[in-house]
């Protein structure tokens, strides 16, 4: 019998839970597609691939340009294959669930076309005669790479400044492990670098290691995709400062990393009713030891938290318990008998109604050894927030329809203007803004 | 190095060797700019005759059970609209797509008529004629179509009519409803044509509907024969264009139809010796949008092979198409089953068992499902390796016997030593 396993499921706990496909199964679950004509899952995808092309491509053995119709869509098409909420998107959207058949496995074939060209060294584009235009790149997140990929077939030279260590964003160190490693985010950051021409500084923070206003000196123009900043923590509940309490994002780019202790925890909690909280929880799962126990503690319930309803689901089969209408008011802790620092024990709660308000009288106490809150982000553009004709609305900042700021030369796309959502929607946000201020330089005199 | 896939056939250059078939998706020029748009190369504009009347229905389909047309049949016959607005639309096209081929299909009857319609394709910006003489239903019945191709003296003198006439290449279009092409081709070289194509549909019968016994496409209450096309002609296409390949006495340039569906179809034929294709079927059941595949399918296979014109592989399949009687009787297959890979289905024990040679057995009671050939006995004819459902399980290996290539020609002309026959059961 044939084994099952790929190279990227041999870390322990953290096995990929989409199996990749071989090239017998992506042969026969290419043949079921329809090839439909103004196809919905091309609409659904918010960089519309075509998806009935490269699927069709597939059928033939064409994996060239299978992978060419993918990639030409979206440069990080080979991330988005495995992180997508492909149900919500293409995949949800197949005109097969109208037959009450089961929809056509879109993420999983663009995945097999995508690891298929990048093991070729397969590349589609080449950067365009060299315009003399330099543009700036803030952040090195999905929406910069994308930005500046398409930058640099225009021709306009690329600088991306990253505050980090190193590019990706939160596509690097924010995906859960069991969705896609970190060897995959930074294998696609290379690809995409492969087209040349992108400076790349990290260790540079915009607004406090340089300003806008020297970065608008040195470029001709500006992309701001600097993502979200760090995750918001309850510091106004009493028993915050206690050891054992984590801001999500921050946890699980740790626990890629292998530098979370997870030895004695028992009883995690994940605060949040978003789907960095459904990350968390499924994250948790994998790696506690076993007998582990995770739950989720919202204040809504599962009809009104953003989170998706199949990762919930998932979570769900994967064990993880939910406290819905639950909301914590102060963290408890105990001296910890190894590290001798003061650490959380339990979490005191009280029950909320259907507006979210705490029921009084209500308060009661959860055990636990872990606290991981997924209660949202900071936004990271604080730092120019002062910057004249630059707009906020709600920590995002504003771009017309085009991805164009109300400061000329400066443009902007991903998770700091949409408030976080999907890699794929910061690859269509910064391949837009890259259109856009092409016309922009065209239009501005040397 | 990027591939060029730039197509020359019988003198009408097109950027790639994609071509629309006279058919349905040349019908108009609205449809052909839009098959342009698209990326197709060339197209053959749907023929033009003195305009007929069609009937209704006009199309039948072969369907495999996951209900994919693997055959279509069809009665629809040549242009029904007017010469006029047919010439006047050809013009338009080539005015916007200069670089792309268009090439008309014509059918017609007099000399006069003929001599006019070409004056006229020529004045409208034609690359290329081509003589319809292949239309298996309705036009034959008038005396055009088939009832010239499967004449070879009636099909050379029209085609020296037109060569005469013309000054832009022309193309012969052969009928496969012939016991041998070859006459058909060469009379088509000796009247002084530029090139051939091959095949136009094969005369059919699609289908018969069991509770109106009546022969389908239903036009009323009756039925009648059409032409057969589709993937499940490809391979009769295929033999007929190596045949005219192979004959040493034929010259012309080749541009293959038939049931080309992708570009590994297209790469078949050209492997076989045609200078570039010509697509209908699939157009017509998926449209124009099939060609993006055909195009980077086409180039990822050059890049692979490392062809960076079509030259350096058109016809490179021909040299291998050989006599039965000249090949190598002592080359000895057996199938051997990769147990890792094997999901246990048993197609290939029940195949063998009832359409092979019975040397494929179950697995023991008890151990793994994994089918047991018995070498000793198998003859090699890859019967299993086809039913597989799990592609590269089964590999007929070739194992080494001792004895010296021969074949059956070779048997017979000089003795040579044939191995011991297999699979006889004793």
């Amino acid at each position: 019998m044939r084994p099952t396993t790929s190279a990227e499921q041999t870390k322990p706990g953290v096995q990929e839970y989409k199996v990749p496909l071989n090239a017998n199964q992506a042969r026969v679950e290419a043949a079921r597609c329809l090839f439909c004509d103004d196809a919905p899952c091309v609409k659904a995808c918010p960089t519309s691939i075509d998806v009935p092309q490269f699927i069709r491509k597939i059928t033939t053995g064409n994996l060239w340009g299978s992978a060419r119709t993918i990639l030409q869509a979206n440069v990080l098409g080979r991330s988005c294959a495995r992180v997508c909420p492909v149900e919500e998107l293409c995949v949800g959207d197949c005109v097969l669930n109208e037959d009450g058949r089961a929809p056509i496995q879109i993420g999983r074939l663009q995945r097999f076309a995508t690891d298929y060209a990048f093991a070729r060294g397969w590349r589609y584009a080449e950067a365009g005669p060299a315009s003399g235009r330099s543009v700036a790149l803030v952040g090195g997140g999905p929406a910069s790479l994308a930005a500046a990929h398409q930058l640099r077939i225009f021709g306009h030279s690329c600088t991306i400044y990253e505050k980090r260590s190193r590019l990706g964003g939160l596509n690097a160190s924010g995906i859960a492990p069991y969705k896609m490693t970190d060897e995959i985010a930074m294998e696609e950051v290379d690809w995409v670098l492969g087209i040349g021409g992108i400076e790349v500084r990290t260790g540079i923070e915009v607004g406090c290691d340089i300003s806008l206003e020297e970065l608008e000196q040195d470029h001709d123009a500006i992309f701001i995709g600097a993502g979200l900043g760090a995750d918001t923590l309850l510091t106004d509940l009493p028993g915050s400062e206690l050891g054992g309490i984590e801001g999500a994002v921050d946890f699980i780019e740790r626990a890629k990393s292998g530098c979370v202790d997870l030895r004695r925890v028992k009883r995690a909690l994940v605060i949040g009713g978003g789907n960095t909280a459904l990350d968390a929880v499924r994250l948790l799962v994998r790696i506690l030891p076993p007998g582990g126990d995770v739950r989720l503690l919202y204040r809504g319930d599962a009809a009104v938290m953003p989170g998706y309803a199949h990762e919930l689901a998932a979570a769900r089969v994967e064990g993880v318990g939910m406290h819905w209408h639950t909301q914590p008011v102060a963290f408890l802790g105990e001296i910890d008998e190894e590290s001798g620092q003061p650490r959380i024990h339990a979490l005191r709660c009280t029950r909320t109604d259907d507006r979210k308000r705490p029921i009084p009288g209500t308060e009661h106490t959860l055990a636990c050894d872990l606290v991981i809150l997924a209660i949202g982000q900071s936004p990271a553009v604080a730092r120019i927030a002062s910057t004249p004709g630059l707009e906020f609305v709600g920590g995002c900042l504003r771009v017309d329809a085009t991805g164009a700021t109300g400061r000329p030369g400066v443009f902007a796309g991903g998770d700091c203007v949409n408030g976080g959502t999907e890699v794929v929607q910061a690859v269509k946000e910064g391949m837009r803004a890259a259109v856009t201020i092409d016309e922009y330089l065209k239009g501005v005199e040397r | 190095m990027k591939p060029d896939l730039t197509a020359n056939c019988a003198g009408i250059v097109s950027p790639n060797p994609f071509w629309l078939a006279s058919a349905p998706p040349t019908n108009t020029g609205e449809q052909v700019m839009r098959a342009f748009e698209a990326g197709w190369g060339g197209a053959v504009w749907k023929t033009l005759g003195q305009p007929i009347q069609n009937v209704t229905s006009r199309f039948g389909a072969l369907r495999h059970p996951a209900a994919r047309t693997i055959g279509f049949n069809n009665i629809e016959l040549i242009t029904d609209r007017s010469l006029e607005v047919n010439f006047r639309e050809i013009a338009a096209v080539k005015k916007r797509f200069p670089e792309r081929a268009v090439v008309v299909s014509l059918m017609f009857e007099t000399e006069a008529e003929w001599k006019d319609a070409i004056e006229r394709s020529i004045d409208a910006g034609a690359d290329g004629l081509e003589l319809n003489f292949g239309c298996p239903h309705g036009m034959c019945e008038r005396g055009m179509g088939s009832a010239v191709g499967q004449e070879p003296k009636i099909n050379e003198r029209i085609t020296s009519w037109v060569s005469a006439l013309s000054s832009i290449p022309v193309i012969v279009k052969l009928t496969p409803n012939v016991h041998d092409i070859r006459p058909h081709g060469l009379a088509a070289q000796r009247g002084g044509a530029d090139g051939v194509s091959l095949i136009n549909t094969v005369k059919s019968i699609i289908g018969v509907d069991i509770d109106r016994l009546i022969p389908q496409p239903i036009v009323g209450d009756l039925g009648t024969n059409g032409g057969y096309c589709g993937p499940a002609v490809k391979p009769i296409a295929l033999h007929m264009l190596a045949a005219l390949s192979r004959d040493e006495r034929f010259h012309l340039p080749l541009s293959g139809i038939g049931g080309i569906s992708n570009w590994r179809d297209a790469v078949e034929f050209l492997l076989l010796g045609a200078s570039c294709v010509q697509v209908c079927t699939e157009v017509m059941l998926h449209g124009y949008r099939v060609v993006e595949d055909m195009l980077d399918g086409l180039e990822g296979y050059m890049r692979e092979h490392q062809f960076y014109t079509l030259e350096d592989f058109v016809g490179r399949a021909v040299a291998a198409c050989s006599d039965w009687g000249d090949l190598d009787l002592n080359h000895e297959l057996v199938a051997r089953i990769d147990a890792d890979q094997c999901i246990g289905c048993y197609d290939c024990v029940v195949a063998c068992a009832d359409g092979g040679h019975q040397c494929i057995a179950r697995a023991p009671d008890g151990a793994p499902r994994v089918p047991q050939v018995d070498e000793e006995e198998c003859v090699g004819c890859n019967l299993c390796e086809i039913v597989c459902p799990v592609p590269g399980c089964i590999t007929m290996t070739a194992i080494d016997n001792g004895f010296a290539p021969a074949s059956w020609n070779d048997h017979l002309t000089h003795g040579a030593r044939l191995r011991p026959k297999k699979g006889s059961h004793g």
